[in-house]
């Protein structure tokens, strides 16, 4: 299978990126090494291209109905310029995406552009078009993932970097907020999110002025999806088609502690009965955050114990840049899940003892100096 | 990419090296900086006993960047002499000093090493 490539391929090429297979996209993993580019990003900041994640526009009459039946938050708190992370459920309650939606700042009619995981641009175009179909709805779906950039601007000094470029002041725009402005040239939304538990902004622009857009910070750390996966495990962000995937690890909101999201006041959205027969009886297994006692890394699908009982498996796991201690989340029946709970990771063949603590890790493990961690993702 | 390839020891397809010691009979093992190159930043790994015995070609220790898991195999059979524990406390030595400071085991062996590549080989294979 041939992979799709960002237009930045040849610049990222020509930088000595090393490339991987992110959702049938060809994507950087590393430039200069994921430890420098991570170190980049917690102490300074560094720029990723995210061009693979997909685009959907959403717009008409009906859009923010359409919008509210098709994910678990309230649509319906967004203001123009406003953005929220939320989940998409299939019928089941589990998750078949996570995504960011943003109301576009300066439109006169209703109009969303939500960012769905690498691959899923076309999946999710189908599934709105389809609902809207069967809701009769008023409005149009276009699949904007092929014509528009992403870039990533991670950082303590995201924003001054930004601003230093940007024909508004992006200091002003508060976290999951959304301007239009100039970068350089180049018109762009910026918007005040992110995926690493650091401050910075995500930029959307044609696709077509990518380079120029990536040449106007090339004083910058370039990130490679590595670097990415450290960020987010450290922030205790969740990964989709590793700790939720309606194939391989097929999760409700609730199971992943992403309840946060689910405004159980709406009347309606597909999952939602599934969801609340779940809240009820409550779910079986969750997701933890937990650190290694012992020398070792966990990684996806090794098993962990408790005592000797089987008790859950390792989604996500890595050598924690920032905090040089191995750290995982994993699903574990809900009985075991309470924080200081002692469990055991089998790393080829040897249980390596292990202690569940909060999945924020950067404040769980970082002590007096982690940070506060404002992204809303709870324990 | 240019990888340094000393001339002084012989290598494995598997990216291993060996090295002689001064000792008869004992031979140093590591990974070579192409394999290190390969995996990127190493925070792990995991090394045998000292005594414990292997034949030619078994897994005898596991190096862990943050990105791969990389299973390392023993170019010669022998019993296992010395183990590098500065790299238990440092496994960025690997990265640093491949085919120095970042050694993995010293091997006890009746083998010799004319199975191997040599550096030039090596290079080819790369």
């Amino acid at each position: 299978m041939s992979l799709r490539t960002p237009p930045l391929h040849q610049v990222h090429r020509d930088a000595g990126a090393e490339f991987t297979d992110f959702g049938g996209w060809e994507m950087p993993v590393s430039y200069a090494g994921i430890s420098t580019e991570h170190a980049a990003v917690r102490d300074a900041v560094g720029i990723f291209d995210v061009s693979h994640m997909g685009e959907v526009e959403v717009r008409g009459p009906d859009a923010t109905a359409v919008m509210d039946h098709l994910t678990t938050n309230a649509v319906t708190d967004l203001d123009p310029g406003d953005a929220q992370y939320s989940c998409i459920l299939n019928e089941d309650g589990v998750i078949i995406d996570d995504t960011v939606i943003y109301r576009y700042p300066d439109e006169d009619e209703d109009a969303y552009l939500f960012v769905p995981n690498a691959g899923h641009g076309t999946q999710m175009t189908d599934r709105w078009s389809t609902h809207a179909a069967s809701l009769d709805a008023d409005v149009t779906i276009e699949n904007r993932t092929e014509d528009l950039g992403l870039v990533a601007i991670q950082g303590p000094d995201a924003i001054g970097t930004v601003d230093a470029h940007a024909r508004d002041s992006i200091a002003d725009v508060g976290r999951f907020s959304m301007i239009r402005t100039t970068i350089g040239d180049v018109e762009c939304l910026v918007a005040r999110t992110g995926y690493t538990g650091e401050d910075g902004v995500e930029v959307f622009f044609d696709a077509d002025r990518s380079q120029e857009l990536w040449g106007t910070f090339d004083d910058v750390q370039p990130c490679g999806l590595g670097a990415r996966d450290t960020l987010r495990l450290e922030a205790g962000l969740l990964l989709s088609g590793q700790d939720f995937d309606p194939e391989t690890e097929p999760r409700t909101p609730l199971e992943a502690k992403l309840g946060f999201v689910v405004d159980d006041s709406k009347d309606d959205f597909v999952g939602k009965d599934a969801l609340d027969g779940q809240a009820e009886t409550g779910p079986e297994e969750l997701i933890v955050g937990f650190h290694l006692n012992g020398r070792g890394v966990p990684r996806n699908g090794y098993e962990l114990y408790r005592d000797d009982d089987h008790v859950g498996h390792v989604t996500s796991g890595t050598m924690s840049p920032t905090l040089s201690e191995p750290i995982a989340l994993g699903y574990v029946d809900a009985d075991h899940a309470s924080t200081g709970t002692e469990i055991a990771v089998e790393v080829r063949g040897r249980r390596i003892p292990a202690t569940i603590v909060g999945q924020r890790f950067l404040d769980s493990l970082g002590g007096e100096d982690g940070s506060e961690g404002d992204d809303g993702t709870g324990d | 990419m240019d990888y340094e390839i000393p001339t002084d020891r012989r290598y494995a397809e598997s990216h291993e090296w060996v090295l002689a010691t001064d000792e008869e009979g004992v031979l140093r093992v590591g990974i070579t900086d192409f394999a290190q190159d390969e995996l990127g930043d190493i925070v792990f790994a995991e090394l045998p006993r000292e005594d414990e015995t292997f034949d030619r070609g078994d897994q005898f220790a596991v190096v862990e960047s943050i990105k791969a898991v990389s299973d390392i195999y023993l170019p010669v059979s022998g019993t296992i002499e010395a183990v590098n524990d500065a790299i238990t406390d440092r496994p960025e030595l690997i990265n640093e000093d491949p085919h120095g400071e970042g050694w993995l085991v010293e091997i006890r062996t009746d083998e010799d090493v004319d199975h191997l590549l040599t550096a030039d080989e090596y290079e080819d294979q790369i």
